[in-house]
């Protein structure tokens, strides 16, 4: 096989996370909601009906925009983009075409070799998403609820080289649009879609290739293997002195290969036009400022500040940036915890730790646990004083998780709290000597074993609650001969 | 007693209020008149007497409880093509022969706000591209003047009906004339307001940068009425406008000394009827005699109007109409795969001249013609607002014909389609500028059949164009001549 270089492009639409739909004021969450129930004159297209652009989408898309280093222009116009199909109610979508609200972006992602690179956001746009068809065997039905929700959508310049790549930037963009709050992007649910454009071209040419469309990327494992095989694919065709035939591809799951799904030979013809029922958004730089202002810091940026500032290793640090939620957590548990004298690092180890562990157990979201940070800052504290044992702190974190009730009043409820009293193990340590003479002669004569019996012991008498490093040096003492 | 169905609105208004009618009698005395005249006139789609009597009793229990909305218990039409909850909206086509809107537009809203009563539906060119009704699926509304001849259209229902005395006043749509040219051809008074000035929601669009809908009356003074009651801005349409509705009726002084007239030279051209160009130029000297000046202008671009309105509006319609698809409402012809249920659905449901527009604009907008076409014409369109806010900075309003022929024959022009879009070939331009223009009449031709004169005003400024349009009128008699439709009656009195 020749040696060939991949150009890749992708197209990523993402739901918003809007209250109301794009152009009417159905709700934007119709998840599971009874099919064509959550629908009005504006998303069925009833005629006479008129779009009112959604300001909430049109701040998101410019938040987007800006976290995507792009350019804001200050005039956008939305435009129909014209074709038939059951699932678009109008017969056309309002989209975004010659005039989109951000252009010329850029970010970074870190390459398999571990440099960062730069990918080049072309544009950011808002459009309608389409109703949902379902094809049964005789007939097809279409359900609107989800026509004309907020779609965002991220078209790259044809920057990335590797199907790694290409995961490497949806999973940084997810993470993106995650903390910037605006969409779920859950690839599984279908808030977020990606659609990639791939062409070869031998190695050190400077031309481009025919490119190919593949849609159908459900996944980043989907996007990671589509690719693979696509790029071979071309290669083998290329190899064989074929031509590649520009065509729109999807990728089947099942058949774990990419499938042609229309030829592109003659291109559709969408007749785009500026949408004549919406003046064209005039967006104010002073509000584009506003927005810039209340950017939250970005995931590359807090991770490096998590190294610089807080001494952690640069794994645990994107471990902790990754969801928004757990860093901001994470943030306000160091906080709380700097204040009673425990390192960031500890609050790290906590976290990634038992706190993951809980979260996976429960499959639940971080807002969805009852622990404030100040609770988990205290518990911590009273692990590292020393206050409680390790296994009563996993006791204790649970329950809080449960309950909702602060750590202190667990461990006071449930006595808890580890006895390093030296007066207490003394007198206890003296009485099971005193009854136990056959194991300590047992121990004297040399075997030494006996002392974890005699530990096991205090343990039991003292239901855990006893301090180890005490307990040990008191019969050590005194079972001295 | 038939009389009562040629009141005025304001006529009719002080009758009502002053108990001496009541508003069951009035609609009941309308609705005897459309079932005596409309077998010949046809002016209805859809006539709705018992929800109209049941409107009138609530509208005299109103008043009986000291209700004095502006406009509580007036028997009015609606053109079909705007939606009106719970009553057929077919906009004159087979594709929307069945489809009943489950809303209303907000215009409708704001009748019933103000206590009017709704008589139904009337009669439109299919989704009103056309000029004469006779682009109706359904059948050709009748002039009342002379029943061999067109009303004019798309709003030629409307008109119609006002002009038969088969409603006080309508509602009628305008996209390039559509209110206009009937409100000259039937006589009476119709309005187009500026683009922004009344809400689109509910009606159904044709050409959404130029659809407006505007009130067709008797006299100004009802139609400034009806204008200042559907007025307003409205956050469903996003391209209404929050300019403060002014007070009609008080601009309606009778007074235009100090007001400046222009007369646009590019409106007088080979082709006029002359007696439609002797009128107009009289009714400018009656406005001089009362104290105008008038001044001749150029509006230089206006010969591009009409091609560049016919690239523009079509190539929206070609968009707008494309949901009707047979999938949610309205005829659906289902057939072995998608795209001949398309066909046949559409084949079907559209006549030629609606499917000879979706081509026109389709094939304008298509990639390698956008430029040349839908582009070119959009900067034509720039050029001819700048035409007009020239001449509307030295000029209060503009005088012009509205139509270049008085009301012609059914089936005379209709298998030439160049020569019906010449109809509106004085009122496009305005629309293409989104500007206000109002038709009166101003005479009438050697055959009895009425003449109408245009007044252009600026954004916003309907106030001035009502208060010329009113001096003139208070000033002639034309307004008081009624269609001797039942043979008993020639003129009116009021």
């Amino acid at each position: 096989m020749a040696d060939y270089q991949a150009i890749i492009g992708m197209e990523v639409h993402a739901q918003l996370l809007t209250r109301s739909k794009m152009f009417c004021g159905c709700s934007a969450d119709a998840f599971g909601a009874q099919p064509n129930t959550n629908v009005c004159p504006v998303c069925l297209a009833l005629p006479g009906a008129l779009p009112v652009a959604n300001r909430r989408a049109v701040e998101q898309t410019v938040t987007v925009g800006l976290a995507l280093n792009c350019q804001i222009n200050e005039t956008a116009v939305f435009s129909r983009k014209n074709y038939f199909y059951p699932d678009l109610p109008k017969g056309y979508q309002i989209s975004m075409y010659d005039f989109p609200l951000c252009q010329h972006g850029w970010v970074e992602i870190e390459s398999p070799d571990g440099a960062q690179k730069r990918i080049r956001i072309r544009r950011v746009h808002l459009e309608e998403d389409t109703a949902k068809s379902y094809h049964m065997v005789e007939r097809t039905l279409v359900d609107f609820n989800r026509a004309g929700l907020p779609l965002i959508e991220i078209v790259t310049e044809p920057d990335l080289r590797s199907p790694e790549e290409a995961r490497q930037y949806l999973m940084g963009l997810r993470t993106v649009l995650r903390y910037l709050g605006v969409s779920s992007a859950d690839m599984e649910k279908g808030a977020m879609r990606c659609e990639a454009n791939v062409s070869l071209r031998p190695a050190g040419s400077d031309e481009l290739g025919t490119k190919v469309e593949v849609k159908n990327l459900n996944s980043f494992r989907a996007v990671k293997q589509a690719l693979a095989y696509e790029i071979e694919r071309q290669a083998e065709a290329l190899d064989a002195g074929q031509r590649v035939r520009q065509v729109t591809m999807g990728w089947s799951e099942a058949r774990g290969q990419t499938v042609e799904q229309r030829a592109k030979e003659e291109s559709e013809d969408y007749r785009y036009f500026p949408e004549p029922d919406l003046p064209r958004l005039q967006v104010a730089p002073a509000w584009v400022e506003e927005l810039r202002a209340a950017l939250p810091e970005m995931p590359d940026v807090l991770q490096k500040r998590f190294v610089a500032e807080y001494g952690l290793s640069p794994l645990e640090a994107s471990v902790l940036v990754d969801d928004r939620n757990v860093a901001d957590y994470f943030i306000r548990t160091t906080e709380a915890a700097v204040e009673r004298a425990i390192p960031p690092r500890i609050v790290a180890n906590w976290i990634t730790g038992d706190f993951f562990r809980l979260l996976k157990a429960r499959d639940g979201e971080i807002s969805d646990l009852q622990i404030t940070p100040a609770a988990l800052a205290e518990l911590i504290r009273l692990v590292e004083r020393q206050e409680i044992t390790a296994s009563s702190g996993k006791t204790v974190l649970e329950e809080m998780a449960a309950t909702g009730r602060p750590p202190g009043e667990i461990v006071r409820e449930r006595r808890l709290g580890q006895i390093s009293d030296q007066e207490v193990l003394d007198q206890i340590v003296g009485e099971l000597i005193a009854a136990h003479p056959e194991e300590v002669a047992t121990y004297r004569a040399g075997k030494e074993t006996v002392l974890q019996w005699f530990m096991g012991q205090v343990m039991r008498a003292t239901r855990g609650k006893a301090d180890p490093q005490v307990v040990l040096s008191l019969l050590e003492e005194k079972l001295k001969p | 007693m038939s009389d009562l169905a040629r009141l005025t609105i304001q006529e009719a208004r002080s009758l009502l209020s002053r108990g001496e009618i009541s508003s069951v009698e009035l609609t009941q005395a309308v609705l005897d008149r459309i079932l005596d005249l409309d077998n010949a006139v046809k002016a209805y789609l859809t006539l709705a007497p018992d929800l109209a009597l049941e409107q009138a009793a609530e509208a005299d229990r109103n008043r009986a409880n000291g209700g004095a909305s502006p406009l509580l218990g007036i028997p009015l039409a609606i053109k079909d093509i705007i939606s009106l909850e719970g009553l057929p909206a077919t906009c004159g086509s087979r594709i929307l022969e069945d489809y009943v809107p489950p809303y209303s537009a907000t215009v409708v809203e704001k009748l019933r706000a103000a206590g009017a009563v709704i008589l139904g539906k009337t009669n439109t060119d299919e989704f009103a591209m056309g000029s004469s009704t006779e682009n109706s699926a359904y059948f050709t509304t009748r002039n009342p003047w002379d029943l061999d001849r067109v009303p004019g259209g798309s709003s030629g229902g409307s008109a119609a009906a006002v002009a038969a005395g088969m409603a006080l006043g309508a509602l009628g749509s305008d996209t390039g004339g559509s209110v206009r040219q009937p409100a000259a051809l039937c006589g009476v008074v119709g309005i187009k307001p500026t683009y922004g000035r009344v809400s689109r929601w509910g009606l159904v669009a044709f050409a959404s940068s130029l659809d407006q809908i505007g009130p067709l009356a008797r006299t100004v003074s009802d139609a400034a009425l009806l204008l200042g009651t559907i007025a307003g801005y409205d956050p469903r349409d996003s391209t209404s406008v929050d300019v403060p509705v002014a007070g009609y009726a008080a601009a309606l002084t009778g007074d235009v000394r100090g007001l400046r007239i222009g007369v646009p030279q590019e409106y007088f051209i080979a082709g006029i009827q002359p007696e439609v160009e002797s009128a107009v130029r009289a009714a400018v000297e009656t406005l001089a005699g009362l104290g105008a000046e008038v001044v001749d202008v150029s509006l230089p671009h206006t010969e591009y109007a009409l091609p560049a309105y016919y690239l523009i509006a079509p190539a929206e319609a070609s968009a707008n109409l494309a949901r009707f698809d047979g999938m949610r409402y309205g005829l659906s012809l289902p057939a072995d795969d998608l795209w001949e249920t398309y066909r046949r659905t559409r084949g079907q449901g559209f006549g030629p001249e609606v499917k000879r527009r979706i081509m026109l604009g389709t094939y304008a907008l298509s990639a390698g013609y956008y430029d040349a076409y839908y582009l070119k014409a959009s900067q034509v369109r720039t050029l001819i607002r700048r035409d007009f806010d020239q001449a509307l900075e030295h000029c209060d309003v503009l005088l012009a014909p509205t139509a270049p022929t008085t009301a012609f024959k059914v089936g005379e022009i209709a298998g030439d389609p160049l020569q019906m879009y010449l109809q509106d070939i004085f009122t496009l331009a305005l629309s293409l500028a989104g500007l206000p223009g109002l038709s009166l009449p101003c005479g009438f031709d050697g055959e009895g059949l009425p003449i109408g004169l245009q007044v252009m005003g600026r954004a916003f400024d309907e106030a001035t164009v009502l208060r010329v349009a009113h001096a003139y009128e208070q000033a002639t008699e034309w307004h008081r001549r009624a269609p001797a439709l039942d043979g008993s009656e020639g003129t009116r009195g009021g």
